[in-house]
């Protein structure tokens, strides 16, 4: 069985990691002075060289990435981190930043350096306070400690880090969006090309990374890339901090290299709740395409997954067990997608309040045979067509739902899911049933 | 763009500014970076599109306008991609992926439209409508309920929006953020009820808004006017040019049945391009309120009406016995062909060069400066070359207000061109910063020594621009009020090498001067003076050039001195300097001796009026003929840069006669031969003549005199008191608020640190208004010219003119 690699998680239990001094204490801030010491470019060759992928979702290469900065061109360039994890199922980048947010500032220093930025900027999803405070009292102390501002350590390089709250709305975690949203202006995504690397936050070049991503670099400058690259597979190299939630005994954050398996993080996770099989899963977030049981051995890495027919997305699994009616859990998903459509695009705006209003006639028991096929048609619609992600999204739950559970769908033609598959019988909490 | 397979023998297809694309099969060498759909628009491929507009950037909403691009795996917006070399394109036309895309987003479209097309604007000129029919089904499969909101709310006083006809192509907003500079609408929550809005109490009141009208490609957005006036099918459309400046706009003016519903800016990309302002499209009404309707005598002291004959018989017995003594004073309003009728009329028919347009601020520096640089004279600077200048200078213009076309121009260039504005003004007004542009703070009649000062090299870098190829300096309408400041443009244009250009207010003043409607001025520049330049008009009208008036003649100012003056002068009229005045369509209030001109009608023998309307002149006037107002006749209008723009009758058939027509029948009823009058005869006349390419009087420069400590700086805005304006209520309503404006250190130096409100007087009287502190230039006032309850001109004061200020009563 893969073994658990607390990396990122390792001293997640001790009680004031939060702090500059608990870091320290464990290692902290031992990465930056090698980085302030090497050139710029050599730090972005090296993250290429690690392989690392981007941890939001699209597991786009990060060195490439900031290596589509164009250097010495005069220019402020900017470091965005997207720290708006948002996504249903998604609770990683959350962790990450209330247990250890001075490791997420460490990286915020060093990748600053190594793209030329002087400003980095920490764009935290607006409902999660305890990070924004976190994150905030974390970038104060490196002030005062001296690793934020003028001429850092001596090494001559200065940077401001601020710390945005947004302000509830998921589209902002589109890199673009976000972009808009940081400038003060509405949020929703702008046209591509130009890209962010060249014209992003005010229209200079600017880098948005995940939270996850970004918590990686001081361990790699730590380690090098031979250490990194031990973890992994060849194309999906280090390791991933999954968060796993749903009906499982134990939910909560199993750090372990890319290319463990489902079956695996469950086993860690005490296995589904109550017994019972596996009804479905995703692999990250409600945005990648749900799988079933026959993929609990496939390795959890950006390409299996793309293989199976899904996305390793966020790295976040979900477990439903046999409680659960697949036609609800689409329906949810879709009110949230129709509820966060920026209205930008017309693909996205409308189909997600036709698909919505389809679905919510199975949840209902009134859905037909036809509206199945048209459900596929409008996702089709939408797939592909929409300005950004957000409608590719919106698009994905009904047609993997359908694929693997039809049956399902059909049942929904005459019988509502509440008297299919009776609430009380899917709550995860003990106790609430008899509430 | 040419069709690229084989090259005439000789000719290099290796253009580095073009590529090579392949659309639907067709292989096309466009211009590089060119979009695909314009790309297709070229090629006479319509691609269905509802957010893209070509003079707004790109957005890609709608995704209407997919297309598959090999290589690509999912369809791109034909609106939004530059095509590169080689590409290969396919629309609806020859992709089913396309085609089955575009008729799913037409089908999201319509998901929560309410097709309530038979009670819509819209309905009959919609590309929604239009679309839907071409590249969507003819059924919904859509069953569920539709999102809803309750039927129009008013985003300002004159643009309504049905939120739920919207299909967020966000045009609208654009245009207010780019074109307009007037971002006060936004798209507002998200998802399916994204809706655009305004701020609370925040009305969308930009000059521009009816523009979002025209370009709202659904029924969203309709107009308070003309909401359930009318269906398209049921309009004549004329395209015409708008009267109300000197912008030059070309518009379409619909009539239905007679009367003018509403006008639309029509496409002329070298002037507005799509665009015009409110005023241009909105203000009408004053076609049909208050107008003249029959000739009227005036019989024991009263006005009746009369017969043509009759009326005809009146007006030539007095103008004949007034021969050689009638001033003639026909106000800016009037077509270039009416206005070169009433300067042949005066030295042929009345045997005088007593003519002036002008019943404004006015001055002989303006008229010499007129004869010198702008009468007459081939056209520019242009819009094309404000886009194309480094540097603008602007001295005593407010684009926004006095010519709403430059400003969008100026915007543009600022905006895309990198032109840099610099603006000579009293007030950093919202215009200044929607053109960029560096205010250069002047106190009002302090204009003339600016310009020395810029001359002689004050500001080196401005001076430096200035000298560069292509630099422009635009002066406006007041500056004929600060002594020496025409003198002044004239002379730094001349140094500096820089186009001059000269924007007058009203539609027709530069046609007027251009065809010889100011005294000293004979039709195409020629100084009346020159025996060459009479010899060569006298030919064309075909009279003896010894019969014209040797000039130069007397200017408004002079005739109206001259007709108090002879108040009490002689016993009888034959000993009068005036005997009469022939008077066309002008507001008396508009002159800032309006008391006196008042006077001088009262006083002079006999007084003849061509009006549309009912007003102060025909009220004094012995004999009024009807004439028509410009949507009944055809003419032109020559714009600021001298571009002469013709237009036809809108309105057919209304029993109205041009000015031309009349003065021509009342010289037939004199035995004078002057022709036909009618339009097209004052023309080809008018082509004849051409212009004077002989030397033309030397402008003598005059000296700047001190401004006062307290100056009055004024001028009018787009939206005020204007006759023109009557009837329109929604338009007035979006008027900006009537108040003064000066700076906070100014105020405080003149105890007004406190004050709510200023009382600003001269010697003839005062008007109270609101005070606001804003960016004004120290020792300046700033009030609005003509707007309700700030009628300056009643006190006798103009842009410089001292007045002195006290706390108001508020």
């Amino acid at each position: 069985m893969t073994p658990l690699t607390p990396v990122i998680t390792e001293h997640w239990d001790v009680p004031d990691l939060f702090t500059l001094d608990g870091y320290r204490r464990k290692g902290g801030y031992r990465a930056l002075p090698k980085a302030l010491a090497m050139d710029p470019d050599a730090i972005i060759g090296m993250v290429k060289e690690t392989g690392l992928r981007g941890r939001g979702g699209a597991g786009f290469p990060t060195g490439l990435k900031w290596s589509f900065v164009p250097q010495n061109d005069g220019k402020p360039h900017y470091l965005v981190v997207n720290a708006d994890e948002s996504e249903p199922g998604a609770c990683k980048d959350v962790p990450i930043m209330i247990a250890n947010p001075h490791a997420l500032i460490e990286g915020v220093i060093i990748a600053s350096y190594a793209i030329r930025a002087s400003h980095a900027f920490i764009y935290i999803r607006g409902e999660v306070p305890q990070a924004i405070r976190r994150v905030a009292t974390a970038v104060r102390e490196a002030e005062q400690a001296g690793l934020i501002g003028d001429n850092i350590s001596g090494s001559g390089f200065s940077l401001r880090v601020t710390v945005h709250s947004g302000a509830g709305a998921y589209i902002c975690g589109e890199e673009t969006a976000l972009l808009n949203s940081l400038e003060g202006l509405r949020g929703q995504p702008r046209l591509k090309p130009p890209f962010p690397a060249t014209h992003g936050l005010y229209s200079l070049p600017t880098v948005v990374n995940n939270v996850e991503t970004i918590t990686n670099v001081p361990w790699i400058i730590n380690n090098g890339v031979d250490w990194f690259r031990q973890f992994g597979t060849e194309k999906s190299p280090g390791f991933k901090v999954f968060a796993v939630s749903g009906h499982v005994e134990r939910p909560g954050i199993y750090e372990a290299p890319l290319g463990i398996t489902m079956g695996e993080l469950l086993e860690y996770a005490g296995g589904v709740r109550g017994g019972g099989p596996v009804k479905f899963w995703l692999p990250g977030g409600s945005s990648v395409p749900m799988l079933t049981a026959d993929y609990l051995d496939t390795p959890l890495t950006y390409e299996a997954m793309v293989e199976a027919g899904s996305m390793l997305g966020t790295g976040t699994p979900m477990v439903f067990n046999n409680t659960i009616s697949v036609v609800k859990s689409v329906t949810r998903w879709l009110e949230f997608y129709k509820h966060e459509s920026c209205g930008k695009c017309t693909p996205c705006r409308e189909g997600t309040y036709w698909i919505t209003g389809l679905l919510e006639k199975f949840e209902a028991g009134h859905g037909t045979d036809p509206d199945m096929d048209l459900l596929n048609e409008v996702c089709g619609h939408i797939m592909g067509r929409s300005f950004c992600a957000l409608g590719d999204a919106a698009a994905t739950p009904f047609p993997a739902a359908v694929k693997y559970f039809r049956d399902e769908f059909q049942t929904a033609t005459t019988v509502p899911v509440d008297v299919s598959f009776p609430p009380s019988a899917g709550y995860v909490f003990e106790g609430v049933a008899a509430r | 763009m040419t069709v690229a397979p084989q090259a005439p023998a000789g000719v290099e297809l290796t253009d580095p500014n073009s590529v090579i694309v392949t659309v639907d099969g067709i292989a096309v060498r466009v211009p590089k970076g060119a979009l695909v759909i314009r790309v297709a628009e070229m090629m006479g491929i319509e691609i269905p599109r509802f957010c893209d507009h070509p003079l707004l950037d790109p957005v890609a909403a709608c995704r209407m306008c997919l297309v598959e691009i090999e290589g690509q795996p999912k369809p791109q917006p034909a609106c939004a991609i530059p095509v590169t070399d080689g590409m290969v394109i396919r629309t609806q036309r020859t992709s089913e992926v396309a085609q089955v895309a575009q008729e799913g987003v037409m089908e999201f479209l319509l998901l929560n439209h309410p097709l309530d097309c038979p009670i819509c604007d819209k309905g009959g000129e919609c590309p929604l409508q239009n679309q839907a029919m071409s590249a969507g089904s003819g059924v919904s499969r859509f069953d569920l309920k539709k999102r809803t909101f309750p039927k129009p709310i008013s985003i300002s006083a004159q643009v309504l929006l049905d939120r739920e006809r919207c299909v967020s192509c966000a045009r609208c907003t654009r245009f207010a953020d780019e074109i307009a500079g007037d971002p006060m609408i936004e798209l507002l929550e998200r998802g399916a009820k994204q809706q655009v809005g305004v701020g609370p109490d925040e009305p969308f009141d930009s000059y521009y808004s009816g523009n979002t009208i025209q370009i709202c490609p659904v029924g969203a957005l309709t107009s308070a006017d003309y909401r359930f006036r009318a269906r398209p099918f049921d309009l004549v459309s004329t395209p015409t040019t708008c009267e109300h400046c000197a912008s030059g706009c070309s518009l379409r003016t619909d009539v239905r049945r007679g009367v003018i519903t509403r006008r639309l800016a029509w496409d002329d990309p070298q002037v507005n391009e799509e665009w015009n302002c409110d005023k241009g499209r909105f203000a009408f009404r004053y076609t049909t309120e208050g107008r003249v309707d029959s000739p009227l005598v005036r019989d024991g002291g009263e006005l009746r009406p009369a017969s043509w004959p009759e009326a005809l018989d009146r007006a030539a017995r007095g103008l004949a016995e007034a021969r050689g003594r009638v001033g003639v004073l026909t106000g800016g309003r009037l077509t270039r062909e009416d206005a070169y009728a009433y300067a042949k009329f005066a030295r042929v028919v009345l045997g005088t060069d007593d003519i002036d347009f002008r019943t404004r601020v006015a001055s002989d520096e303006e008229a010499d400066f007129l004869a010198a640089h702008v009468a007459g004279k081939p056209m520019g600077p242009t819009y094309a070359d404000l886009d194309a200048a480094p540097v603008v200078l602007l001295v005593g213009l407010e684009p926004e207000d006095e010519s709403p076309i430059v400003l969008l121009r100026l915007r543009k260039a600022a905006r895309k061109s990198g032109t840099s504005v610099v603006s000579i003004s009293p007030v950093r007004t919202r215009g200044i910063d929607k053109m960029n542009a560096q205010w250069w703070a002047c106190r009002a009649g302090d204009e003339a020594s600016v310009l020395r000062r810029i001359g002689q090299g004050e500001d080196t870098h401005l001076l430096e621009q200035l000298r560069s190829d292509g630099a422009v300096i635009l002066v406006g309408e007041r500056m004929a009020a600060v002594p020496g400041a025409l003198s002044q443009v004239a002379a730094l244009a001349a140094d500096a090498g820089a186009r001059l250009g000269w924007v007058p207010r009203r539609a027709g003043e530069r046609g007027a001067a251009d065809t010889g409607a100011l005294a000293g001025l004979l039709p195409g520049g020629r100084p009346i003076t020159n025996a060459q330049a009479r010899a060569e008009v006298a030919q064309v009208w075909g009279v003896d050039p010894n019969s014209l008036p040797e000039g130069p003649g007397m200017t408004t100012q002079g005739m109206v001195n001259e007709v108090l003056a002879d108040h009490g002068r002689a016993e009888s009229d034959q000993a009068r300097r005036f005997g009469a005045l022939l008077v066309a369509g002008l507001q008396l209030a508009d002159d800032p001796r309006a008391d006196d001109l008042r006077k001088a009608l009262d006083e002079i023998p006999f007084l003849v009026a061509l009006s549309t309307h009912h007003n102060e002149v025909t009220a004094a006037a012995d004999v009024v003929f009807p004439v028509a107002v410009v949507a009944e006749k055809a003419g032109s209008f020559t714009d600021w840069e001298g571009r002469t723009k013709a237009f036809s009758a809108a309105i057919h058939g209304a029993q109205t006669s041009t000015d031309g027509r009349v003065l021509a029948m009342v010289a037939d009823t004199m035995g004078v031969s002057f022709g036909t009058g009618d339009v097209s005869a004052l023309r080809s006349e008018l082509d004849t003549l051409g212009s004077w390419p002989g030397a033309r009087p030397e402008f003598a420069p005059r000296d700047a005199a001190e401004a006062a400590d307290l100056t009055l700086a004024t001028w009018r805005l787009l939206l005020d008191d204007a006759a023109l304006q009557e009837g329109e209520p929604h338009l007035a309503a979006t008027a900006r608020p009537t108040e003064a404006l000066m700076s906070a250190t100014t105020a405080q130096e003149h105890g007004l640190g406190q004050a709510r409100s200023v009382v600003i007087s001269t010697d003839r009287g005062s008007v109270e208004l609101p005070l606001r502190l804003a960016e004004v230039a120290a020792g300046t006032v700033w009030v609005p010219m003509h707007s309700e309850g700030s009628d300056v001109l009643s006190l006798g004061a103009a842009h410089g003119s001292r007045v002195r200020v006290s706390g108001g009563a508020v």
